[in-house]
């Protein structure tokens, strides 16, 4: 378990809801996974899932209700403000809404060198390492100067990317990073994304529902169903022959760009369900 | 809902007891002047010690306070220390002639903004420069120079409404309006001018909202649309400022009821807070907490059956 | 575009900030109130210097003494004091309420504002509560109230006024820190390891200051008319000049010298008037351009019309040359749709594909007349079974609506009026269609609902919309789309807001209802796997053009235009799966050059 670069165990969030003699509504109920260095982990659910709050866990935006979140060996589970500065070397984010993550009043040279000067870094340094990123990501320099709605929303992720690149971190959490864009940009921010593990080692921890995304960037995937971890395992397996009847679900029912395929892929979900239902209505008899 | 209520009652309640004792913990700072204002250049050391014990105010201010506070709940907020009149009619009496004015000018507003601001929502253009311009023009004429002007144009020049004076509604309910028209005029040019831009506000967010759209496409007519869905669902935040604006609206009325020499609340607080008469501050300061509270719960109420998901929280 | 052009596009060159200004210096409101209202100030400041005239120096030999009078250029009051002394020091007296009463608003207001909106709910519910409290205080029947308290002060009055006047602040600055805590940006910089003191005077607190400064000059008006106000009704220090005070003196005084009311009155209205029209001009600089309601109408110009070619059996829905274009901040139409031509057949279902920008949604809207007021058609036509639909009047277009031509939305929750229940919509909508009895109305949408999947349909018709999950409303709406039986359902990214498991139910509902019903559909999608799953033909659009259309599979197999080719080259195919192992990070802290 040392040579994981994270390690959760047992995490529980909960929120509390409105009123005070209400209880607080549990969104993860014990959820254990790994990823290690240099390596993509997967996680793929739907709304409610709970996969966004395995994130915002990971990155200190909410505290968890149970379990522990170990960093290269560390506990962080309860990380104050001064451990997570240092933290923020090691660990990044690139979110899904590149509108949002952007401050609009900032220019992208302030957005950059931010995250660095409070690192330590001085500003020349700063400026010469955010030339170096804008190259990395593939933007022109002259965007330095430039606001963030000068951007399309590709080249905004490029920049938000850019940001989490910045500190060099060894794991970035990536919460649907390419579900807010357009087919043909989203596909040249995975290769983006790619070549930079490859030439880094950087970590991702890829948050997405879209299970053709994740499969084409993660070494191995988890699936969230409601909070609970149903599957996880290599991205082809778990991605090709799921063995949890969720997780089969879930790839039958994304339709497939290729009418003849989907005419299969349709008419096996509809065996599938038949089936389920059949199963069901035994259990239900048996009751 | 009944729960809902009762929170909004509780809280009013709190509300009232917490602004009457901020108050009279500031009042009690000025109570030796009083004392000495009362007994008048014939006040001697002794004799204000001896009236300040008269009056209870050498005992600790929160005994003060409760003491107050406990006669209040049975009704009874003490006596003028000047004209010994009893504070609650003499409060009510100055009330029910503010309120016959600050009411009829509160409906008035309410209806002038609605009809200028959807218009100016629904029908753009010309008709909502317009309207934007009379809301404007409303927001910059300081309401006592208006009043002034009025009174110089309609009472001094014209002769045809009454420059000063006040008749109640049951006594000659056409010199009453004749009394009135002025200072209503002068509070719903006021209040109209922020009304009305709310309330265009609020339609316009709302006409640019989806449903509007589905509804039409759904084959329901724009009148419809407009009436049933779009101006029920801007009313509450419209109906919010309506709280506001009364509370607005009392104040003004303060300075018109000086201008026009009416015998109202405002009138009567001004004096009062001039010669220190304490009983009858605080008496005042309670009655319009109580009022601004009950405005308030008329508000959350109309917002509760105006939009279901307020009533869920 | 590329970055490249925005880089070299001139008029985006200005920062935002920059841009304001520039955009006030060119405002003639703003320019002229800004004016008056520093001669005003100034005048209050620096006139006294110059003008060595005591304001309180009563002469009862010049009482009342006109204008032009040696020793008073505007006159004198009653007690013959100096009107023009008086006017100067009632404008410093003014400017000093005005900084005192927003001043202190400003720092309560804000400071609660940032620490009530940022910290956590708790903070958020006592300051919201003290704030609340606050604001429900008649405020000029308090300060008159605790007249006794401050002696006549107006400094003091002022400064009291102040804290009532924050709760404005409070609400502007705690609601902009609201929504700004929940951007992103904002967690980015924790992530960043930002302290909250850096993130709120660096992230939030940009995001506030606009809106702040608007209102501050309206407080600022409102703190001169309040102390003007007082000082009328007389109370405060009489050895304080002031305009309130003197139109009160002017009032009682005003059949035999009505100057003496006018001068005051006049420079107070100015000022008051000039704090009104720069904070509006302010709000116009920060927000771009007024709020513009939607226009009701429309006001295109009457579509050309297009002559037809050879046709073989006519399609249900025709579209040729349809342009739609959007007025520019110069004032020009620019188009976004250029010249489309479409047919739907009768029964057909027809994906409508494209990237964001390429114009499908409005083609689509088009059709249903329901393209935002400010779009104009500049040209084309668009016919149903052969009748042309531009040009006609919303009561015209209404005998199609919601009885020929359906439309399913996107976002099913914002689709629905959360104020009445689902089945009172259903029902009041299926009522304006038809000739049903509000029973019979009932039965059907019951049976509709029912009929789309909906498990039990008796309680979600009484429930509201905001009870019901977003599947369950995407049902509710086809159910009010499909309630008239239409010949024409047009359906926009109907399923994009959804789970991917919800999606595949409500397709197949989609599939089944088209087949029962014999409907036509165009169907707008950015998603291919969608097209394949649902679609007999399909067109593809690219920035406001039609490139290409065909048969499903034929343009799946073999698609002709080089757009449709790199659309299905990026989906990610379903077979290849990453292979590549990890690979060993390298050394970050070298890195850390």
């Amino acid at each position: 378990m040392s040579e994981q670069l994270l390690s959760l165990r047992d995490l529980r969030v909960s929120f509390g809801t409105r009123g005070v003699l209400r209880k607080p509504r549990e969104v993860l109920h014990g959820v254990s996974l790994d990823v290690a260095a240099g390596e993509t982990l997967g996680v793929v659910g739907e709304s409610g899932s709970g996969k966004t709050t395995i994130g915002r866990a990971v990155l200190g935006l909410v505290k968890p209700s149970g379990g522990s979140i170990h960093f290269d060996g560390t506990d962080i589970t309860a990380a104050n403000a001064a451990k997570r500065r240092r933290l923020a070397r090691d660990m990044q984010v690139v979110f899904q809404d590149p509108y949002s993550s952007l401050n609009p009043t900032m220019t992208i040279g302030e957005i950059l060198t931010e995250p660095l000067v409070t690192q330590g870094s001085t500003a020349r340094d700063a400026r010469s390492r955010v030339r170096g990123l804008l190259d990395e990501v593939g933007l022109p320099l002259g965007a330095i100067d430039r606001l963030p709605r000068e951007f399309s929303g590709g080249q905004r992720q490029r920049i938000a990317i850019a940001r989490a690149l910045a500190p060099s971190p060894r794991l970035i959490v990536c919460d649907e990073p390419v579900s807010a864009l357009d087919l043909t940009t989203q596909a040249r921010v995975l290769e983006l994304l790619l070549e930079i593990q490859r030439s880094t080692g950087v970590a991702y921890l890829f948050i997405s529902h879209d299970l053709a995304v994740v499969r084409h960037i993660s070494h191995r995937v988890a699936v969230l169903y409601r909070g609970d971890l149903v599957e996880t395992g290599p991205a082809a397996i778990v991605t090709k022959t799921p063995e949890h009847p969720y997780t089969e679900r879930l790839l039958l029912a994304a339709p497939v760009a290729d009418p003849a395929a989907q005419e299969r892929r349709r008419a096996e979900r509809v065996r599938l369900r038949e089936e389920q239902r059949a199963r069901d209505e035994q259990a239900g008899a048996v009751l | 809902m009944a729960a809902y209520i009762l929170r909004r009652f509780v809280a009013g309640i709190v509300l009232a007891v917490l602004v009457t004792f901020i108050t009279y913990l500031l009042l009690a700072t000025t109570f030796d002047s009083v004392v000495r204002a009362l007994l008048g250049p014939a006040g001697t050391d002794e004799t204000v010690a001896a009236k300040t014990t008269q009056l209870g105010w050498d005992r600790p201010i929160l005994v003060q306070y409760g003491d107050w506070l406990l006669h209040a709940v049975q009704g009874d907020l003490g006596r003028s220390l000047f004209t010994s009149e009893p504070v609650i009619p003499a409060v009510s009496q100055r009330l029910s002639v503010t309120l016959s004015i600050v009411l009829v000018a509160l409906v008035l507003s309410v209806l002038l903004s609605i009809v200028l601001g959807v218009t100016a929502a629904v029908r753009g253009g010309i008709v909502d420069r317009l309207a934007q311009g009379i809301s404007l023009v409303g927001m910059l004429i300081p309401g006592l120079l208006l009043s002034i002007g009025l009174v110089l144009v309609f009472a001094i020049t014209l002769k045809v409404l009454p420059a000063t004076g006040y008749t109640a509604p049951g006594d000659d309910f056409g010199r009453y309006l004749a009394a009135i028209t002025i200072p209503v005029f002068v509070l719903v040019v006021a209040g109209t001018a922020s009304m009305s831009a709310q309330v265009r506000g609020a339609m316009i967010g709302e006409l640019r909202k989806d449903y509007v759209r589905t509804l039409e496409a759904r084959g329901l007519s724009r009148r419809a649309i407009i009436l049933k869905h779009v101006l029920r669902n801007a009313a509450a935040p419209a109906v919010t400022v309506l709280g506001f604006e009364f509370i607005t609206m009392l104040g003004g009325a303060i300075f018109i009821e000086k201008v026009f020499a009416l015998p109202g609340y405002g009138t009567f607080s001004l004096n009062s807070a001039l010669r220190g008469d304490v009983p009858v501050i605080l008496g005042i300061t309670a009655f319009s907490v109580m009022l601004v509270v009950f405005v308030n719960l008329l508000v959350d109420l109309a917002i509760g059956w105006l939009t279901p998901k307020a009533r869920m929280l | 575009m590329s970055a490249e052009q925005l880089l070299n596009d001139p008029d985006l060159s200005a920062t935002p900030r920059r841009s304001v200004l520039r955009r006030l210096a060119r405002d003639p409101q703003a320019i002229i109130t800004t004016t008056l209202i520093l001669i005003i100030v100034a005048a209050g400041f620096l006139g006294p210097i110059f003008l060595a005239v005591d304001p309180n120096q009563a002469d009862l030999r010049s009482a009342n003494a006109l204008p032009g009078t040696p020793g008073h250029p505007l006159g004198a009051d009653q007690s013959g004091r100096d009107i023009l002394a008086r006017l100067l020091a009632s404008a410093q007296t003014s400017a000093i309420s005005g900084l005192i009463g927003a001043g202190v608003a400003l720092v309560v207001g804000v400071t609660m504002g940032l620490i009530g909106g940022y910290f956590g709910r708790r903070t958020s519910a006592v300051t919201e509560w003290v704030f609340n409290l606050v604001m429900t205080f008649p405020g000029v029947l308090l300060l008159i109230v605790l007249t006794p308290v401050t002696g006549g002060d107006y400094r003091f009055t002022m400064l009291i006024f102040g804290f009532m006047l924050s709760p404005t602040i409070f609400r502007i600055t705690r609601n902009l820190v609201m929504g700004t805590k929940q951007e992103l940006f904002v967690d980015a910089a924790r992530v960043s390891g930002l302290s909250n003191t850096r993130i709120l005077g660096r992230h939030v607190l940009s995001a506030v200051r606009g809106p702040i400064i608007v209102a501050t000059a309206f407080l600022i008006g409102t703190a001169i008319a309040t102390q003007a106000g007082l000082a009328f009704l007389g109370i405060g220090s009489s050895a304080v000049p002031s305009f309130g005070s003197m139109v009160g003196e002017g009032f009682t005084n005003l059949t035999r010298r009505p100057l003496q009311f006018l001068w005051p009155s006049l420079v107070l209205g100015i000022l008051t008037a000039s704090l009104v029209l720069l904070g509006n001009a302010l709000r116009d600089a920060l927000e771009g351009l007024r709020t513009v309601p939607p226009r009701r109408g429309r006001t295109e110009s009457p579509a050309e019309p297009v002559s037809m070619g050879e046709e073989d059996e006519a399609p249900l829905l025709r579209i040729r040359h349809l342009a739609i274009g959007y007025p520019s901040t110069t004032g020009e139409i620019e188009e976004v749709v250029h010249g489309v031509d479409l047919d739907v057949r009768a029964g057909e279902i027809l994906g409508l594909v494209g990237e964001s920008g390429s114009g499908k949604t409005q083609t689509a809207f088009a059709v249903l007349g329901l393209l935002p007021p400010e779009a104009v058609i500049t040209r084309g036509s668009v016919q149903l079974n052969g009748r042309e639909l531009l040009g006609l009047s919303g009561e015209e277009l209404r005998t199609y609506r919601g009885k020929t031509i359906a439309y399913i939305p996107q976002e099913p929750m914002s689709n629905l009026d959360p104020s009445y229940r689902v089945g009172s919509q259903l029902v009041e909508s299926l009522r304006a269609t038809s000739t049903l009895s509000n029973r019979e109305a009932k039965e059907r949408v019951l049976a509709l609902l029912a009929r789309v999947g909906i498990p039990d349909p008796q309680r979600v018709f009484r429930m509201y919309p905001f009870e019901i999950s977003g599947g369950m409303a995407q049902r509710v709406l086809i159910a009010g789309a499909v309630a008239s039986r239409p010949a024409l359902l047009i359906a926009d990214e109907p399923t994009t807001a959804l789970d991917v498991t919800v999606q595949a139910e409500i397709l197949d509902l989609l599939r089944d209802l088209q087949a029962e019903l014999g409907m036509a559909v165009l169907l707008v999608t950015h998603n291919f796997g969608v097209v394949a799953d649902l679609c007999e033909s399909m067109a593809v659009m690219q920035k406001g053009r039609i490139v290409e259309t065909g048969k499903v599979r034929q343009t799946f197999a073999e698609p002709q235009a080089d757009y449709t080719r790199t659309l299905l080259d990026s989906i990610l195919d379903e077979d290849t799966v990453r292979t590549d192992p990890p690979v060993a990070p390298r050394d970050h802290k070298e890195v850390a050059r």
